[in-house]
Order: C-alpha cells, then sequence, then structure tokens
C-alpha cells in the first residue's frame, strides 16, 4: 500500500511540475499575461493597404500599448481591409475623430496601429469605426514615388 | 457428428481440424473427445502443433477448415465477448509459467478474480490463500515472481489457473526441464486438482513416462494427424511401429534417426572435389 | 533479376502488412480509452513508469540546451548589437521548435524504448497471451493506460524542458554574459505569442506523445517473441519513432508557422 501511495505522490509532484512548466511559458515567457486584461471594447477601421499588420498586432497611442488586433478581412464594399481593434476598457476616452494609422516599428520591425487622438468631446464606444486612417507605407510604392517626382523634378529643372 | 456436441460426457469436441502455418501443414484433418472429469493428454515430437492445439481450444487462433466445441458452443464461431465469457470457464498453465513479472505472487493469483469479480478485497484473499494452499504454497505469497523456481512458478501459474474455479484446465507442457521431484510434485497436483475439483484437464506433453501415470487417455499426433490414441496401457502395448517408438523412445524406427540426405559415402566422395 | 524483383514486392507487401497492423492496433488502442477512464488507477501507475522516470534526463537536456542556445545567441546577436533579442530568440526556438522535438526524441529513447521491452517481453514470456486467457483483453489492461499516459507525459515533459532551457539560457544570458534582465524578459514576453508559439507547441508535443507512444507499443506487441526479437524491436521504436517525429515536425511547423 504504501508504494502505491509513493508512485501516486511522485506522479502528482510530476504533472504539478510539468503544470507549473507550462503556467510559466505562458505567464513569463508568452504574452499570455498581457491578454489577461484584454476585456474592452470593439471598434473597426478601413485602410486602404494594412500592409503586414496581423491579427494580435498591437494597437497603441502616444506609444503606449491599449489593444490588439482582433481580426482582419477584406470588405468588397468599399474595396478596403476593415481591421478588428479590441481596446482595453480602461481607456475609455478616445475621440471619436481620432486617427488611425499603420506604423512600423523600427525599420524592419513589425507594424502596429497608433491611434492619434482628435478633438471630439464625444468618445469611442463598442461597435463604433474609426473613420479616419492611413494605411501602411509600402517600401516599393515609397520608392516608386521618390523615384518618380525625382524624375518629375529633373524635367522642371 | 455435431450433433453429439451438446453430450454431457464431452466437454471439448475436435472435428476434422485442419490448420497451416503459410504452407506448414499442422492439423490435416483431426478429430479428439476430451471427456468431462478426465485427465487427457495430447502427445507428440516437438513441433507438431501440440501448444497450437490448446490455443484453438483456447479460440486465440482459428482452425482453417473443421470444428471446436467446448461445452457445447462451437469455438471459432463466437465473438469476441462471448469468447472472453467461455474463457472465464478455462484454466491454462503455461510453459513457463506466464506470471505477471510485476506482480507478487499474491497479485497474481487475485488478478483473475479482481478483473472479473467484485467480491470484497478480504474475501479475495482468503479466496487466493485456499488457492495457494491447494498448491502448497501459501507462505510464499508476498514474493515476486523472479523470486520463485520454475516449479514454484508452474505452481503458482496453477494456482492462478483454478482461481475462478474453471470447467477445465489446460496444461501446455508442465514437466518440461523440471526436476524430479518438482515432476512428481506437479504429476501429483495435476491428479488431484482434477479430482478433487471435478475438472477436466488437458496435458500437452511429451514425456511418456509421467503423462502415462497421470492420465485416463492418450492423444499421439504427428504429422497432421492422430495415429493413436487410448487408455496409455492400450498404447504402450500397441502394435503400431510407430507408437512403440515413440512411447518407448527407440532412437531409429518409421521416424528415421537421420534427416534424409543423399548417399553417405557418394556426399563424403563429392565435398572433397567442392573445396 | 526475378528474385531480386521477388524479394522487393515481397518486403513492400510486407511493409504494407505492418502498416496495417500498426493502423488496427491504434483502433484499437483507442477503442480501449473508455474502459481505461473508468481505471485511472492504471493510468497513473504507468505516468509514472513512464514520465516521472524521464524526468531527471528531461531537466538535465533542457537545462543544458538553454545554456547553449544563450551562449551561442549571444556570440551572433552581440555582433549586431542585438544582444536584448536574446530572450525571444532562446525562447522561440524551445518553444516552436527545441522543447517538443527534443524531447520527443528523449522520450523515444527513455520511455518508448522500456515500453517496447516491457511489453516484448511481456509477449515473450506468454504474459500476454496468458492474459487473454484468463479473458482479460491485453490491449485494454495493458497496452490502452500505457498509451494514455505516454500522450499526457511527453506535453508536460516538454513543457518542463522549455521553461528549464528559458532558465539556462536567463543564467547564461543575464548572469554570465550581462545581458539587461529586464529586456530579457520583457523582448521575450512581446515577442512570444500564447497561442501562436506556446499552444502550438503543446499541440506538436501532443501530436510526438501519440506517435511515440503508438510506435512504442505496436513495437512490443507486434515483436518476435524472443530475446533476440525484443532487442531488434527495441532499436526500431528508437529509430522509427525518432524518424516520425523529425517529420512529422517538419510537417507541423510548414503547418503552423506558414505565416511567420
Amino acid at each position: 500500500m504504501f508504494k502505491v501511495r509513493t508512485i501516486e505522490i511522485m506522479v502528482g509532484v510530476f504533472v504539478a511540475i510539468g503544470i507549473a512548466a507550462l503556467f510559466m511559458l505562458a505567464m513569463k515567457v508568452s504574452n499570455l499575461s498581457s491578454f489577461a486584461q484584454q476585456e474592452g471594447f470593439h471598434v473597426t477601421a478601413r485602410f486602404q493597404n494594412i500592409g503586414g499588420l496581423k491579427v494580435l498586432s498591437p494597437v497603441s497611442m502616444s506609444g503606449v500599448r491599449v489593444g490588439r488586433v482582433t481580426a482582419i478581412h477584406y470588405d468588397q464594399g468599399s474595396y478596403e481591409a476593415e481591421v478588428d481593434l479590441v481596446i482595453t476598457g480602461s481607456y475609455d476616452k478616445i475621440p471619436v475623430d481620432s486617427s488611425a494609422s499603420i506604423f512600423t516599428s523600427g525599420l524592419l520591425g513589425e507594424q502596429y496601429i497608433s491611434i492619434e487622438p482628435g478633438g471630439e468631446e464625444r468618445y469611442l464606444k463598442q461597435g463604433d469605426r474609426i473613420k479616419l486612417t492611413q494605411s501602411a507605407l509600402v517600401l516599393e510604392q515609397m520608392i516608386g514615388q521618390f523615384l518618380f517626382s525625382k524624375a518629375a523634378g529633373d524635367t522642371t529643372q | 457428428m455435431s450433433e453429439m456436441t451438446g453430450s454431457s460426457e464431452t466437454l471439448v469436441q475436435v472435428r476434422g481440424l485442419k490448420f497451416s502455418y503459410g504452407r506448414r501443414v499442422i492439423f490435416d484433418g483431426v478429430d479428439m473427445d476430451f471427456l468431462r472429469g478426465k485427465v487427457t493428454t495430447i502427445m507428440g515430437p516437438s513441433g507438431t502443433g501440440k501448444t497450437t492445439m490448446l490455443r484453438m481450444i483456447g479460440g486465440q487462433l482459428r482452425p482453417d477448415s473443421g470444428q471446436v466445441h467446448v461445452d457445447g458452443q462451437s469455438v471459432p464461431e463466437l465473438s469476441r465477448r462471448q469468447l472472453f465469457e467461455l474463457r472465464k470457464k478455462m484454466g491454462m498453465m503455461f510453459q513457463t509459467g506466464a506470471l505477471f513479472t510485476s506482480m507478487s505472487v499474491f497479485d497474481n493469483v487475485a488478478f483473475p478474480v479482481r478483473e472479473h469479480t467484485n467480491l470484497p478485497e478480504q474475501l479475495i484473499r482468503d479466496l487466493v490463500l485456499m488457492k495457494l494452499e491447494a498448491v502448497g504454497l501459501r507462505g510464499a505469497h508476498k514474493l515476486m515472481p523472479a523470486e520463485l523456481s520454475g516449479g514454484m512458478a508452474r505452481r503458482v501459474a496453477l494456482a492462478r489457473a483454478i482461481a475462478l474455479d474453471p470447467l477445465m484446465i489446460m496444461y501446455d507442457e508442465p514437466f518440461t526441464g523440471q526436476d524430479p521431484i518438482t515432476v512428481g510434485v506437479i504429476m501429483q497436483l495435476i491428479r488431484k486438482i482434477n479430482d478433487t475439483l471435478g475438472l477436466t484437464s488437458i496435458i500437452v506433453s511429451h514425456d511418456v513416462a509421467e503423462v502415462s501415470a497421470i492420465s485416463d487417455y492418450i492423444y499421439l499426433i504427428s504429422n497432421g494427424k492422430v495415429i493413436g490414441h487410448g487408455a496409455p496401457s492400450q498404447l504402450a502395448a500397441s502394435g503400431s511401429g510407430w507408437v512403440t517408438q515413440f512411447m518407448h523412445g527407440q532412437p531409429d524406427g518409421p521416424v528415421p534417426f537421420h534427416y534424409p540426405a543423399p548417399d553417405y559415402a557418394t556426399d563424403l566422395l563429392d565435398g572433397a572435389g567442392h573445396e | 533479376m526475378l528474385n531480386w524483383l521477388q524479394r522487393l514486392g515481397r518486403g513492400a507487401l510486407d511493409n504494407f502488412a505492418g502498416l496495417g497492423r500498426a493502423s488496427l492496433f491504434l483502433g484499437h488502442t483507442l477503442s480501449g480509452l473508455p474502459s481505461v477512464l473508468a481505471h485511472p488507477r492504471r493510468v497513473i501507475a504507468q505516468l509514472h513508469s513512464i514520465g516521472v522516470l524521464s524526468l531527471v534526463i528531461i531537466l538535465v537536456a533542457g537545462l543544458a540546451v538553454g545554456m547553449v542556445l544563450g551562449l551561442q545567441m549571444y556570440n551572433t546577436l552581440v555582433d549586431f548589437g542585438a544582444e536584448a533579442s536574446l530572450g525571444p530568440a532562446i525562447a522561440l526556438t524551445l518553444v516552436r521548435e527545441l522543447g517538443p522535438v527534443v524531447a520527443a526524441l528523449l522520450f523515444a529513447g527513455r520511455a518508448g524504448s522500456a515500453l517496447t521491452a516491457e511489453i516484448g517481453l511481456m509477449k515473450a514470456s506468454e504474459q500476454l497471451s496468458g492474459m487473454e486467457m484468463m479473458a482479460v483483453d491485453p490491449m485494454l489492461r495493458i497496452v490502452a493506460p500505457r498509451f494514455i499516459a505516454g500522450v499526457l507525459a511527453l506535453p508536460l515533459l516538454s513543457a518542463i524542458f522549455s521553461a528549464v532551457g528559458v532558465l539556462g539560457g536567463y543564467f547564461v544570458g543575464v548572469g554570465l554574459l550581462g545581458v539587461d534582465d529586464g529586456a530579457f524578459w520583457s523582448q521575450m514576453q512581446s515577442r512570444v505569442d500564447f497561442y501562436d508559439d506556446v499552444l502550438n507547441g503543446v499541440i506538436k508535443s501532443v501530436v510526438f506523445g501519440i506517435i511515440v507512444s503508438w510506435v512504442a507499443l505496436f513495437q512490443g506487441y507486434d515483436t518476435v517473441p524472443t530475446t533476440e526479437g525484443v532487442s531488434r524491436s527495441t532499436t526500431r521504436t528508437v529509430v522509427y519513432a525518432s524518424l516520425a517525429v523529425l517529420g512529422l515536425d517538419f510537417i507541423l511547423t510548414a503547418l503552423m508557422f506558414r505565416d511567420v
């Protein structure tokens, strides 16, 4: 009987260590801890081009993370990408005329949505849409534009 | 023939049994009857499929054709569930004992009881100790199988085989590789258990003297056929050359001493040229 | 020539027959799962011999792999001034790939071979046959609890492997090489995603647990019941299970992380 009990205790310890390891991977190693307070409200925004934005990409204001992207799909009516965001509940004073832009963190980093606050007294709430948006900068387009304007500039001179 | 299967005399009936492993024919039309309450032995040279017969009776192998009836049920036609029900009425003692090496002697004997009944642990303990007492090993119930001698392991296996009070018990080579005292003990146990518990016993063996002493009836098989059967005394007095050779252990006879080969003298002379 | 063709055809047929037997075996094992759930104690006993006894090798290997990763990656990253990325680099490597894969390989070597040997010896010593004759199905009584225990144990073991590995990388990177403590963890947290990385790693290790347990149990059950047969089956378990893990890892990685 004693042996059976020893085995049970050791298995219990093993399972506990395993779960503790999973817990550590979840809370300490990965970003699950920052999801924990993800209860918030959903808003949408339409972009002409989202570039490399992905689900779970961060949403920030003044560089502070306030939410994340929950879904991305293509809207056939407006020929634009529709992005669903969830904003953390405590950040409930974002003016309705705020603008959303897709930026890149660093030269080669991941893309994120940055929200610039507007001047309205009314604030965004569940289900609202951010109307002012600025698409992601696509490097090829920028280079193309640069070359074009440079060429145009050369001819006018 | 099959209308006799319900006979109260015969517990196991084998009719027209054919079986082969690949191209090797093991049984080529074998008929056998095992009577209730008797000790019946299947004898034959090594490799003649004696153990295979036990597996057919236990339903672990299916015959290519022919019938195997146990207690009125046709074994090859049973579903898995029915077969398992039938096996609860069978005990089997394997050549090596086949004790579970990870369990003590006590747990080994208790295993079938725990698996198939919901008896309280106190009752199981009494039952197991009674079965172990019957084979003279009650004092060894705490040992592990690795601590047992070969003979003791077989006796424990015997106690386990009778744990559920089966109708019949099958012994696969019970005497092989044992010292004379152990052989005597096992012989006595087989006979005693058969008679006191009113079992039907089927032994597979090639130990002529031991088997003749305890069997009521013997089947001799060779090359897939029954070549002689009868009470031990009848077989010993048989006029058949093969039966005589086997029963008296003569080195040469109908079963030749030499494996078929070309002529000895020519073989040796040819061999010199090949090197 | 004909002989050669015959042998080739025979080999192919043997392989198909083996695959068929293995599949039937898996089906039979899975059909035994409900009866195992009725007797959880049998799984606990197996978790001990499969999981607990593999713990030491997993801990040691995890720590060693994490420390080596810390050292090597630091040397490369420091050239780009990116040593703050040491945390995410170690964590992603471990959680996505090395944790599940190396733990599965060690598991195949430690627990898989032991399972094959145990069941093979039970077959060789007629214990399985004896159990069948006692009207107890060894698939339910012996094989299914070990299968469950294997499938449960490996995800836990590989989580332990990854966690210990991250700690090993932390000791080397932060303790020895002077990477900033806060940057190590915060970068890691911002780059490692729970669902994409950690959960996919766990799914991988569940799949590997199924594969390794299946191979090990089948090789034991299908062994040639002799001493030599058991030793060959044990070798085959380690080889087949390892190859299956590596091959499947490639497929799973392609499926899971294709957009990252």
